[in-house]
């Protein structure tokens, strides 16, 4: 187990290596000057254009950024965008804007997607399960940007629950309509995937076998069906967890949420390369160490998984 | 190690030969997407305490749709009742609310799987797995059901049971989930015991254990036992009345002995010639031509008249009914049935 786990983050380093590179090649190789772009319909004076590219090392041959970008980011040193402030503290800004949504979402899908799934997979066939079938058929097909409007005219136009847009980031309430759209496509995942793991799973030896034994309803439920059923769930949790965080760019966008997602979009449109390799390259370990607790979640759940 | 047993010796355990299970006229059909499988057409048996009932026949014929129908495990739909009872201790069981049918599963009477592996939790210990029956029915602590989880492995003799009570079932061998499945279907000294095919996932020499073992407890318990196999090897020493079931009915019953001595149904007649014999080495072994009917369309008359060497015409208009069968002086053999026109050829021709 322990040297399972060793092995896993030794994995990770490579792939930390891998993912800066291809990011920082894929940043700087976008066409147009960065620095020229930053003067707008002005004409550039050369020799401030030129001291700029100086201060941001962008005179350099690409291999020679891309190793200093990492020996600063050794030392701690994100690098600074072009306004001047230190990505590090852009992304101390945002990162718990986004990671307050991301659990917002999560904690929706997790609860209401198992319970949604729960129920439709008991009672196949119901008027319950044919509902939570058409409704989550419909957001899956709904593209996210679409639902987020909907939500934006329904609760905030005509029925004047919340404002349009979020006023405040870090108001938690106001992130409540935000989270439910972000969190609305994997919802409808986990209670699909829930239907049907409990479907196989009722069907199981074990379950008769549990019938046999004389054991009330309740406890062939809680105990027998829903920790085998959960195994699959779990691991779309998990991965989804890293996904909800690096994905929440259109629906932040949306609903002027300030997170990662707002200020990867802009440092994107502005190439700033040093805010974009450092806000993905944390957005991989966040996936990385999640799919890592997913896999060791799944050997509690499930005893046949060893790891060794 | 009996302790588990004598803790819960039950004082209305019946004596020997007392009536225990009735199965009267059952039926039961699955209403399948091509139509109405008719997998139960009458069948009638009955078990006594202490007494051991092999069910035998091919895939298909009944068998196991009976016995769940017994223990109330039958998938409903598409599995119906459409017609019998099946009484225990003289009470119907199909009539009964689904408390009172559930406090019976387990306690009286309990079954053992075919395949233990798919039929035991492999997420659960085997000793949660076997705790869970004192946990649940008689409201004993987590202490208290694993000392009895120990027990009972120790009494199914599973090697070191303190040690592998927490173990999970894909860390034992075949033979031994197996033992692990009888201990539970035992946990609780039930009156009867149905055990669908417990063997046929084994190889032969641990069918041999697992069938003493299962021989023994019955014995020492005074336990009714229903034993469905379509192994005759199985049957002959542990048996004491057979019933052979064809498409849904039962064609023949008969004490163990008379049957494999002297058949009086072509069919069993059939299934008896196609056991390989040491006598009859290099020859080609015998096999009845033909293959089981299709529940959903049985022939008419006689289901298994298109296999049989004898069928007549009157076998393919009429069903026979199970007849009396009496020996060449016209004596009524107890116990003997034959659902067959020409059970008198067939026995003494």
């Amino acid at each position: 187990m322990g040297s399972y786990v060793l092995r896993r983050v030794l994995q990770m380093i490579p792939v930390f290596f891998g993912t800066t590179l291809l990011i920082f090649v894929m940043v700087y190789s976008l066409p147009g000057d960065p620095v020229t772009a930053l003067f707008g319909d002005k004409a550039a004076d050369p020799a401030v254009v030129a001291s700029i590219k100086h201060t941001y090392y962008l005179d350099q041959p690409i291999w020679k950024q891309y190793l200093h970008y990492m020996g600063n980011l050794f030392q701690g040193d994100f690098g600074t965008s072009f306004t001047g402030r230190p990505v590090s503290d852009i992304m101390a800004d945002a990162f718990p804007v986004t990671i307050r949504l991301a659990l917002m979402a999560f904690v929706f899908e997790m609860v209401l997607g198992l319970a949604l799934g729960v129920l439709s997979g008991l009672k196949r066939g119901s008027i319950a399960d044919t509902l939570v079938l058409i409704l989550t058929l419909v957001v899956i097909s709904i593209p996210v940007f679409v639902l987020a409007y909907i939500a934006q005219t329904v609760f905030a136009t005509n029925l004047g629950w919340v404002t349009p847009t979020v006023q405040d980031s870090y108001d938690l309430t106001q992130l409540v309509l935000p989270a439910t759209v972000l969190g609305s496509l994997s919802l409808a995942y986990v209670a699909r995937l829930t239907r049907t793991s409990i479907g196989e799973n009722l069907r199981a030896d074990y379950i008769r076998t549990a019938v046999a034994k004389g054991l009330p309803r309740r406890t062939i439920i809680s105990r027998h069906l829903l920790r085998n059923s959960l195994i699959p769930v779990v691991t779309f949790l998990g991965t989804d967890l890293g996904a909800l965080m690096g994905g929440a760019i259109v629906t932040e966008g949306i609903f002027n949420v300030q997170g990662i997602g707002n200020v990867l979009y802009r440092a994107i449109n502005q190439k700033e390369g040093p805010t974009v390799v450092g806000i993905v390259t944390v957005l991989v370990i966040v996936y990385l160490v999640a799919s890592l607790l997913v896999d060791l979640l799944y050997a509690v759940l499930d005893p046949r998984i060893r790891y060794a | 190690m009996t302790t588990v047993i004598e803790n819960n010796q039950k004082n209305d355990r019946l004596e020997v030969g007392t009536p225990l299970l009735e199965v009267k006229d059952l039926h039961v059909e699955f209403h399948t997407r091509d139509g109405i499988a008719k997998a139960v057409n009458g069948v009638n048996y009955s078990v006594a305490a202490g007494e051991t009932l092999a069910v035998l026949g091919e895939s298909g014929s009944g068998k196991s749709v009976t016995a769940q129908t017994i223990m109330g495990i039958l998938d409903m739909p598409p599995g119906k009742v459409t017609q019998g009872q099946i009484l225990f201790r003289g009470q119907d069981m199909l009539t009964m609310g689904n408390e009172e049918r559930r406090k019976i599963r387990g306690q009286k009477i309990a079954m053992i799987f075919q395949d233990a592996l798919s039929a035991l939790n492999p997420v659960l210990s085997v000793g949660y797995q076997l705790g869970e029956m004192f946990r649940v029915h008689q409201g004993a602590s987590k202490k208290e059901a694993k000392e009895k989880a120990i027990e009972l492995m120790d009494r199914v003799r599973i090697p070191a049971a303190r040690q592998r009570v927490n173990d999970y079932p894909h860390q034992f061998s075949g033979g031994m989930r197996q033992r692990i499945m009888i201990a539970m279907a035992l946990s609780l000294q039930p009156d009867l015991i149905i055990a669908d095919e417990p063997t046929t996932a084994l190889d032969v020499t641990v069918q041999a254990q697992v069938m003493d073992l299962l021989a023994e407890l019955q014995a020492e318990y005074n336990m009714g036992l229903i034993l469905i196999t379509h192994d005759l090897g199985v049957v002959a020493d542990v048996a004491d009345k057979i019933a052979v079931m064809y498409a849904g009915r039962i064609v023949e019953t008969a004490p163990v002995h008379e049957l494999y001595a002297n058949p009086a149904h072509p069919y069993t007649k059939g299934l008896l010639r196609s056991i390989p014999r040491l006598d009859q080495k290099g020859q080609e072994l015998y096999a009845i031509k033909g293959l089981p009917p299709n529940l959903l369309k049985v022939p008419a008359g006689c289901a298994f008249n298109p296999r049989c060497d004898v069928a007549t015409d009157l076998c393919r208009t009429e069903i026979p009914a199970l007849h009396h069968v009496t020996d060449k002086d016209g004596k009524e053999l107890t116990g003997r049935r034959s659902a067959c026109h020409l059970w008198k050829e067939t026995l003494h021709g």
